[in-house]
């Protein structure tokens, strides 16, 4: 029997981000009638690589970068992989040490994992309660062995902003080649690569209102890597592989739309974050906000609710058409509390009723109400049914 | 399937039956998942043999908190020795399946129900 669908109040963009109509409009030709491969010299292969030469140019040009650095690969995974393993495998001879932190996305910590299994030293930073690494910790780190230091711009969880430019100068005062994460800060906060000071930055399309498939990495003028997607001459032969031309024109397409709206479009989604964050913590007992006393992406808010089950949180409210997720462990497939409320030092019942409200463009004040709204007997409820099965809940 | 959910599993999670803990229990269980966390405090009323009243308060995920009632339900009024045969499988297909990672809910509530009932033998 056919379901009414819910209104959907999508409060997930953190984890993917729905596609910009005039996005889908500019890439859709790239999948039907200009279907050129870029390497061909007729003039569809041509019309192919000049679309493609463009949108580097739009995305090289919200990093402050030239487009020359910019390589696009699959996604932000994959540009993660490419930076931290392309720079081991480029700089092995003259060091084996690499300086990671213990919040980063799994994509970097399997990188990092991968290498260690490979003989590598892996260094990874503490955070502070607050979700922070400290320059202080790298600085002590550092040694004559270390050739890379990769740490995230944004948490992805949390959404907690960390120091890279001072980071990023220690490391490099020492010849360290530095890479940030900023798929999560792209787009939401200024990424310039010469203010944050990095040799290597990756961003993702589905985070920005592009398509997802796509993603970008900024490699400095001067940087070595050697490539993991082998064989063929694209990118520089840095990353071989037929363009997926349509996604690449969409990802400069949302890559514009993200500097050009980012002055307005941060504090309105920062005032509607901190609308619900207020109205949440006001309306409901026992409520903490993960992260909020360090900086913070305008989107994100972690919230813990006292004597509630994350996962169960997240499924009550995705059955009143609201999205969200949650670090506590059983959700989707994994069993595992997050990395990085543990990491935080974060007690396991402040853990456990963990959920992440990330806010985006399409999110309104209504919506924000209506989730104000609606917070508070499901907390209750979920209380209820809890409340005596651990001791001192 | 409402967003993919088993509408067993959706009915028990929406409308818990059951929530509570019996002020005059004579049998009851704390069991802990350690993997996931899940905890589940059941409580009975055990009366000539029969299981006469159930209740059962549950921190964890959707899966756990419609297990937990689904097995209140599936006790009341049943033998002792009848309410040894349930299995978690028996569970999970009550509940209309289980994705496998949310196998362990019927795993901790079948626990939950034994160590009651074995509480309760040992007692006597």
């Amino acid at each position: 029997m056919p379901m009414q669908p819910t209104p959907l109040i999508y409060c997930d963009h953190n984890a993917t981000t729905p596609l910009h109509p005039e996005v889908w409009t500019a890439m859709r030709p790239f999948l039907l009638e200009s279907f050129g491969n870029p390497s061909s010299l007729h003039t569809e292969g041509q019309q192919a690589r000049e679309a493609v030469e463009e949108a580097r140019a739009h995305v090289a040009q919200l990093l402050g970068a030239a487009p020359e650095e910019i390589v696009f690969t699959s996604g932000g995974t994959e540009a993660d992989n490419l930076a931290i393993l392309g720079a081991a495998f480029a700089r092995r001879e003259r060091g084996r040490h690499i300086i990671t932190s213990g919040i980063e996305h799994p994509a970097v910590l399997g990188s990092c994992r991968f290498l260690e299994e490979d003989g590598f030293r892996i260094t990874r930073l503490p955070v502070s309660p607050a979700g922070v690494f400290a320059p202080d910790d790298l600085a002590r780190a550092l040694t004559d062995d270390t050739i890379l230091v990769t740490l995230m711009h944004a948490n992805n969880e949390i959404g907690t902003i960390q120091p890279i430019r001072e980071c990023a100068a220690l490391a490099r005062s020492r010849g360290v080649l530095v890479h940030t994460d900023a798929v999560q800060s792209v787009g939401k906060v200024p990424t310039s690569v010469d203010a944050l000071g990095v040799d290597l930055l990756s961003l993702s399309g589905h985070k920005l209102y592009g398509p997802k498939g796509i993603g970008a990495l900024y490699v400095r003028r001067g940087v070595t890597l050697a490539s993991i997607v082998t064989g063929g001459p694209q990118e520089e032969g840095l990353r071989g592989g037929t363009e997926h031309v349509a996604a690449i024109v969409g990802l400069g397409l949302a890559a514009q739309f993200a500097g050009r709206d980012m002055p307005a479009e941060m504090p309105r989604v920062a005032a509607l974050r901190d609308h619900l964050e207020r109205g949440v913590l006001t309306a409901i007992p026992d409520v903490w906000a993960n992260g909020a006393e360090a900086p913070r992406l305008p989107t994100t808010a972690n919230l813990s609710f006292q004597g509630v089950d994350g996962q169960s949180l997240v499924v009550a409210l995705d059955l009143k058409g609201v999205a969200t997720s949650t670090g506590s462990a059983c959700s989707s497939g994994s069993l595992e509390p997050s990395h990085v409320l543990i990491a935080m030092g974060m007690p396991a019942e402040r853990l456990r009723g963990a959920v992440r409200f990330s806010l985006g463009r399409g999110n309104t004040r209504e919506e924000v109400e209506k989730l104000i709204h609606i917070l508070p007997p499901i907390v209750a409820r979920l209380r209820q049914h809890s409340n005596g099965s651990v001791r001192g809940v | 399937m409402e967003r993919g959910y088993s509408p067993i599993v959706i009915d028990h999670f929406r409308n818990p039956r059951n929530v509570g803990e019996l002020a005059d229990a004579n049998a009851q269980a704390s069991v802990t998942n350690p993997v996931c966390g899940d905890v589940l405090k059941l409580t009975l009323k055990i009366v000539e043999g029969h299981i006469a009243d159930a209740q059962f308060k549950t921190l964890g995920c959707e899966a756990a908190i419609a297990a937990s009632s689904l097995l209140t339900e599936m006790i009341k009024g049943k033998g002792l020795l009848e309410a040894q045969t349930i299995t978690p499988e028996m569970i999970t297909t009550a509940l209309g399946g289980l994705p496998k990672v949310k196998l362990h809910a019927s795993a901790l509530v079948e626990e939950g129900l034994k160590r009651a009932l074995d509480e309760y033998a040992r007692r006597r």
